[in-house]
């Protein structure tokens, strides 16, 4: 979430699931919440159907939530910055944004006001397909609402332009001055459960826990001491998407997977696939021997969350308990003490007698989580920052300052995707996921009533599509990019619109990914899942 | 002379808050009013009756979930009064369906003929499938009330079963409309509504289509309001009773909402999965996944031993083989090729206590900052 850290200084959702229903307006984007995050959906669906607050969705998908909305704009896949540049412009000409907010709170308004200035709604229009009144009501909603709040998911993020459209979003929210309030803020929604809490931890190449940083020596010093080790290293690490080509090109030679399952997940599989086997030594520590583990050296089998003890940070930064309830099959053992055990025997102290005493030691070393302890989660969780033993914890971030002092503007023209349709390739693809599976499928797989529901792959299509192509409801067919191609049965949907096909990624047999595009965003490193250009054909 | 908002509830005063029901008054102060049809955060039905109270100068009884408290009410939660009206209204629901838990009662008519009538259409041999774990039977209990009537035990409508979460059995349904208030206030999906008129009541998805085709998401919200056995989860239907679970509390590992769930555990095995009420960030909703998607834990492709790939195949092996194999690759790597020729992917999935540790071993062991989660992905 480097947008969000650039723009306030942190990079987590600003405000909470529940503070959600004291939104006069929400404006979701890039997240197909009843799908992804359902029961945070329910607080949506809760406003707008009975306390009169106001959904605008912008979405290029006709998703469940259109039902609710009061506006739906349907943009370009990948042409967010450009109808946000739209909106803002219409703000500021029509004078309907937060003088005092701007003037107190931000800096560089005056290059986002120039910035923006070109992009009239005639002009976005042609961008982004947003017809222009359309866009023009859609920011006076916004802007006139007493508290809105943004809420985006990787529709959003995985895109090359993903920084670029995190930070637009953040202009847009202080701008009309939604930050520091109630049912306002920036909200982005993780994917998966503890993705909050794999970057609050140090799950991360350039920080510590608590984003302290490793280029900082001061950082690195207390570590060390804390760690009783010397030398830390003080170069940025790389990324996951960062990794494979390394590997590819043989200068990574060993790779070390907890939890993962690239091999599904990855973009641009086939390639994925080369790196790996490229390694020296590959070892893969997971519950299930994943597509990915089956390439490993070594595997090394982990308990499930059902026989743990620990913590998880959830998407509003809420630290909640996790608690053993069943004995794990066979040998497995806690990730910790797998990681601990290896630890021991490359000559390091690593032992822990429990959960309980690792998360006193996080509290010692990380200040956001600094007064959080075993005892007073017991019963609720609580929001980091979280300072002291005596801290309620913080429900809303930056309500009389931004956590780097004043906010930041960002001044943001749009470009265009990676890779644009053409004639070879006339058909855009987007991914995601769909309710009944979760993200590589090696759990929800394992349940029949889940499977049941939704057993196999599948190519969502409109049918005007449907009727171009003449395909019908079952019909196999063939979805070809330049990386790769799958074979799927089509699901002729409303939720679709002409010109553009959608693919879950869950299903390792047609993995979506032998399709999508490495093309990576340059700050944040997330390729861009989100669009890419293919042809489709009836399987022979 | 009482002074302004306060009420009198069993002879002591109590303050509200204007617009507050009687019930919610109750609540707040630890008095306990039955209920059936009542659902926290919604609409007040006020169909079952069972919540009435007696108050001073009302000729009749009112119902404390839809009554608003005004100022002087003089309020009796458990009069003599009370107590045969809500003993009138619980034998009137035992009698209106299939109810054959033993509260049934003795006095009976046909039991044995109603028992065989019920077991052939549960096609079990048991009592009712939410035995020990029903509002209705609780009731039954409190107020001493058996249900000396069979009537020709009428089940106008087939249970379903044709989706593979949910068995809808109408012949238990007391017709509270929770589960209905569930679905439109509470996860707002709209699935299911009251249909038909009179006795012939029947709460209905879509035009009366099973529930796979309408649009029920299966989040199970309706399950978890049901006052009674008329919808329950249909994997452990007869086969595990309420009595034989224990519950843990802990939060799901699905989506980063981190809903927070009760597992329920007999021998070794989660069998059933249940929303933890009146706490965030959840109040007790859950989504298909978080509630029927716990079947990976017992799953017999968990990996249970460490393996190690020998001659191209996998094979078992023990922890120290594979933990010192581990652990002298990456010393050698590291000799060789230096500490930034190793990546670690930590996990999403994981305890943040893990991810920590993980972080520190990456940082201060192999020492390098060549770590990264799939948060990007
Ligand atoms: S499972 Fe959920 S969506 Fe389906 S009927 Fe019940 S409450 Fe409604
Ligand atoms: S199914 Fe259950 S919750 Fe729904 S009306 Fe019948 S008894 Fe009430
Ligand atoms: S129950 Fe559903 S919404 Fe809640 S945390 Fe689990 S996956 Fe997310
Ligand atoms: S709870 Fe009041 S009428 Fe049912």
């Amino acid at each position: 979430m480097a947008g969000l850290a650039a723009a306030f200084g942190s990079g987590a959702m600003t405000n909470t699931i529940g503070d959600i229903e004291d939104a006069d307006v929400i404006l979701v984007t890039g997240s197909n919440t009843t799908e992804n995050h359902p029961v945070l959906s329910r607080h949506i669906k809760r406003a707008v159907s009975f306390k009169g607050t106001k959904l605008l969705l912008v979405d290029p998908r006709r998703i469940k939530l259109a039902g609710f909305a009061d506006m739906w704009l349907r943009q370009k896949l990948g042409t967010d910055v450009a109808w946000l540049n739209g909106m803002m412009r219409v703000i500021i000409s029509e004078n309907l944004y937060d003088q005092e907010f701007v003037e107190n709170r931000t800096v560089a308004f005056d290059d986002l006001k120039k910035t923006v200035e070109k992009y009239t709604p005639e002009y976005v229009q042609e961008i982004t397909g947003i017809n222009a009144n359309d866009l023009k009501k859609a920011a006076r909603l916004y802007a006139r609402a007493k508290a809105a709040s943004i809420i985006y998911c990787m529709g959003i993020t995985q895109h090359t332009s993903g920084t670029d459209n995190v930070k637009s979003l953040a202009n847009l929210a202080m701008l009309c001055g939604n930050m520091g309030i109630r049912g306002g803020g920036v909200n982005p929604l993780r994917g998966q459960n503890n993705v909050q809490g794999a970057c609050d931890l140090g799950g991360l190449p350039n920080v510590f826990s608590g984003y302290q940083p490793v280029t900082d020596e001061a950082a690195r010093n207390k570590m060390e001491n804390a760690w009783g080790v010397t030398g830390l290293p003080d170069k940025i690490g790389l990324t996951a998407t960062q990794m494979i080509p390394k590997a590819h090109d043989g200068e990574l030679k060993a790779l070390y997977v907890i939890g993962e399952n690239p091999l599904v997940s990855d973009p641009d599989l086939n390639h994925a696939e080369k790196s790996l086997a490229n390694l020296d030594f590959f070892v893969v520590q997971d519950i299930f021997l994943t597509e990915t583990a089956k390439m490993a050296d070594v595997v090394l089998p982990s308990k499930c969350f059902a026989e743990k003890e620990g913590t998880f940070a959830n998407t509003e930064r809420l630290v909640q308990r996790v608690r053993k309830a069943v004995e794990p099959p066979g040998q497995a053992l806690d990730d910790w003490k797998i990681t601990c055990e290896i630890g021991e025997r490359m000559g390091f102290p690593m032992s822990y007698q429990s959960s309980r005493s690792i998360m006193d030691e996080i509290a010692s070393v990380t200040p956001s989580y600094a007064g959080i302890n075993y005892d007073r989660i017991e019963q609720n969780g609580l929001h980091w920052p979280c300072p002291n033993e005596n801290h309620p914890g913080t429900p809303i971030l930056h309500q009389s300052q931004f956590t780097c002092g004043k906010g930041n503007f960002h001044a943001i023209e749009y470009r265009p995707a990676a890779e644009d349709i053409d004639d070879e390739y006339p058909l855009y693809l987007t991914t995601g996921r769909v309710l009944y599976h979760y993200h590589t499928g090696t759990m929800t797989m394992k349940s029949e009533g889940l499977n049941e529901r939704v057993p196999d792959c599948f190519v969502e299509i409109s049918s005007e599509d449907a009727d171009k192509y003449k395909i019908k409801n079952g019909t196999m067919v063939t979805i070809a990019s330049r990386r790769g191609n799958i074979s799927a049965a089509a699901n002729v949907s409303s939720k679709a619109v002409a010109g553009t096909v959608f693919i879950p990624f869950h299903f390792a047999e047609a993995a979506a990914n032998r399709l999508t595009n490495a093309a990576l965003d340059p700050v944040s490193r997330i390729p861009e899942y989100k669009v890419c250009a293919v042809k489709m054909s009836k399987s022979a | 002379m009482a002074s302004k908002n306060t009420i009198q509830l069993n002879g002591n005063e109590f303050s509200f808050e204007p617009g507050e029901t009687i019930l919610e008054v109750a609540a707040e102060n630890s008095i306990d009013i039955p209920t059936l049809c009542h659902l926290k955060n919604t609409t007040p039905t006020g169909s079952c009756n069972v919540c009435v109270v007696e108050v001073k100068d009302e000729p009749d009884l009112l119902k404390a979930c839809s009554t608003p408290a005004s100022s002087g009410m003089v309020i009796t939660t458990e009069s003599p009064g009370v107590f045969e009206s809500r003993k009138a209204t619980i034998k009137l629901l035992l009698a209106s369906g299939n109810h054959n838990c033993a509260v049934r009662g003795s006095d009976t008519t046909d039991w044995i003929g109603f028992q065989l009538s019920v077991q052939g259409n549960d096609q079990s041999d048991d009592l009712c499938p939410v035995w020990g774990d029903c509002q209705l039977q609780d009731l039954a209990y409190r107020y001493q009330v058996s249900a000396p009537v069979f009537d020709e035990s009428k089940t106008p409508f087939p249970t379903e079963t044709v989706n593979p979460f949910i068995v809808r059995d109408f012949s238990r349904c007391i017709k509270c409309e929770k589960c209905v208030k569930a679905c439109n206030e509470i996860q707002v999906n709209n699935a299911i509504s009251v249909g038909y008129k009179g006795s012939e009541t029947k709460i209905v998805a879509a035009d009366d289509k099973p529930l796979k085709d309408s649009d029920c998401v299966f989040c199970g919200e309706c399950i978890q309001v049901c006052p009674v056995g008329a919808l329950t989860e249909k994997d452990i239907r007869y086969r595990v009773r309420p009595w034989e679970m224990n519950k843990i509390r802990t939060t799901c590992s699905y989506c980063g909402v981190g809903c927070q769930i009760y597992l329920h555990v007999k021998d070794n095995r989660v069998v059933k999965v249940s929303g933890v009420e009146d706490t965030a960030p959840n109040f007790g909703s859950l989504c298909v996944k978080g509630r029927f998607g716990f079947d990976f834990i017992n799953s017999p492709e968990r990996l249970s031993s460490p393996l190690i790939r020998e001659n191209g195949v996998l094979r078992k092996a023990g922890w120290d083989e594979a933990l010192n194999l581990v652990a002298d690759q990456f010393k050698s790597i590291i000799t060789e090729h230096g500490a930034d020729s190793i990546g670690v992917l930590t996990s999403a999935r994981i305890t943040n206590e893990d991810n920590y540790i993980v972080n520190k071993f990456t940082r201060a062991v192999l020492k390098t900052n060549n770590i990264d989660h799939c948060a990007r992905l």
